[in-house]
């Protein structure tokens, strides 16, 4: 065994527990806290799979400015285990089934994995920003500006949808 | 392999890494005797002169106190939420040093020494991530704390860090079209070269130095710990060593941004007017420390002038100055800046 699959190794059990104390922890505080911690292993296997970019704006993004927006939303709502409604009994059924249905298909995919070559060493540069940037404006540059109007009216979306008490009052 | 190990290369780092450490410690203790000198003469006052000659032993004095002082745990916190706060908060205020170049290459028993942690491919996005990570201690803090007022600083600390890392991010962005690179290193080889980036950036400089302001939490935009408001803020249940760290934690933060400032706008350890090539390495690597090092010097003596001149903003101030004034000066600030690389072109 070498290094690389050690820290992937190592990596990907902090991903899973951490995922899974996030699931089942209580307190919705601590289950923001413990996805910041899965957004960081993430960040890690990124690092292995030399894409450098891809690990520091999943971190700039995701840990550092929607997590911090979950957090702060959770903490102003105050939520606690007994103020939570129960769910009634037929959504729970519901629950059990569709999560068994992706477990089976996890499952499946999981049974095709090659044991033998657990981490892929020679990963080339396709994640450094400089290829990602070529990439990005030149064979792409159509598919990315679609996707930036798209973001852009979803930013408009949001003021619009926030300004609407503002106009109600008056 | 991907990870292959230079032994010689791992004490140098780590050598380096202490070093640096410790150094942005000491600088930052004595950044708060300097602190208190400073808001001294401003006020017409003597400042603190009792503890050893001219009061220089005050930090020590200070940290002693603090260290001794008892320890309140609040009975309703999570315990271990209670104590990550201030860590992280120390945790990410020293992160970022690891890419600053601090120096040219020094030559020592044979070997190149690079003086930088390292020069991640990333470069600036790093200090980026660090400092989108610096508001969870706070923010973790403060709910653990279990106190409104505490809750309050940390929500307000949380709205204010993401609102002026928009502003931040967009004039960087300007600063990086005109440097062509991401990675520190090469930034100050450019200067050194050419002009520095002060001249082709003035207004991105001045909405990141408003935005560093922001994001360390000093007067005017340290409403999350506004005393008249909400007694102490995101830090009103700590005590002791750990209401320390949280203070110190802000020194730490206004050296490292100052070095960011000096690195990016004023040439890092670059020597104004002046060849360093006419020196031999080890000497001009050494000018160059010192050089950057009065250029710190200047940004946190302008951080301490700017706390004890202008008074604290208040909240929809603090909101309207972020979202309405400089974001669309910094978009404004993009896009004449392409618009001249490209005429120039």
């Amino acid at each position: 065994m070498n290094l690389t699959t050690l820290v992937f190794i190592l990596l990907s059990v902090m991903a899973i527990g951490s995922a899974i104390m996030m699931i089942s922890s209580k307190s919705p505080v601590h289950s923001v806290l413990w996805l910041i911690v899965v957004f960081f292993a993430i960040s890690g296997h990124y690092i292995l799979l030399n894409a450098q970019f891809l690990a520091i704006v999943n971190i700039i993004v995701y840990a550092g400015a929607i997590m911090v927006l979950f957090l702060f939303v959770v903490m102003l709502m105050n939520l606690n285990a007994e103020t939570e409604p129960v769910k009634n009994y037929r959504l729970q059924l519901v629950g059990v089934i569709t999560g068994g249905a992706l477990l089976l298909v996890l499952v499946s995919a999981v049974m095709k994995i090659d044991v033998e070559q657990l981490v892929e060493m020679k990963v080339g540069d396709q994640g450094l920003i400089k290829v990602l940037g070529m990439n990005l404006f030149k064979n792409y540059v159509v598919p990315f500006e679609i996707s930036s109007v798209l973001f852009l009216s979803a930013m408009i979306g949001a003021v619009v949808i926030g300004k609407k008490d503002e106009t109600a009052n008056h | 392999m991907l990870l292959a190990i230079d032994l010689g290369l791992v004490i140098e780092k780590l050598i380096l890494i202490v070093v640096v450490i410790s150094a942005s410690l000491v600088i930052a203790m004595y950044t708060t005797f300097a602190e208190r000198k400073v808001a001294a003469i401003l006020q017409d006052r003597r400042g603190p002169n009792r503890a050893g000659p001219f009061g220089l032993l005050q930090p020590l004095a200070d940290g002693l106190k603090l260290f001794f002082k008892e320890e309140i745990i609040p009975n309703f916190s999570n315990k271990f939420l209670f104590i990550l706060g201030p860590a992280l908060a120390m945790l990410t205020a020293m992160m970022t040093s690891a890419i600053i170049p601090w120096g040219n290459k020094l030559e020592l028993f044979g070997r190149e020494i690079s003086l930088q942690i390292t020069d991640v491919n990333v470069g600036v996005l790093y200090v980026f991530g660090v400092v989108s990570l610096g508001v969870y201690g706070i923010m973790i803090g403060s709910w653990a704390s279990n106190n409104k007022f505490s809750l309050m600083g940390g929500l307000r600390a949380a709205s204010q860090i993401i609102s002026y890392e928009l502003a931040m991010g967009i004039s960087m962005i300007a600063l990086l079209m005109v440097t062509g690179t991401l990675s520190l290193k090469e930034m100050v080889v450019q200067q050194q070269a050419g002009y520095w980036n002060i001249v082709k950036q003035p207004l991105g400089f001045l909405i990141f130095l408003i935005c560093a302001f922001a994001e360390c939490n000093r007067t005017p935009f340290d409403l999350p710990e506004a005393e008249n408001e909400l007694i102490g803020g995101y830090h009103t249940e700590y005590s002791s060593m750990k209401l320390g760290f949280f203070l110190f934690a802000e020194y730490i933060n206004m050296f490292v941004s100052s070095v960011i400032m000096a690195t990016l706008f004023f040439g890092g350890y670059d020597i104004p007017f002046f060849n360093e090539a006419t020196l031999s390495p080890n000497i001009a690597a050494i000018l160059g420390i010192v050089a950057l090092m009065a250029k710190v010097v200047f940004f946190i003596f302008l951080f301490m002038w700017v706390r004890w001149t202008i008074p604290r903003f208040r909240y929809d101030q603090l909101m309207h100055l972020g979202w309405r004034i400089l974001i669309p000066l910094a978009l404004f600030n993009m896009l004449a800046t392409g618009a001249s690389i490209l005429y120039f072109q």
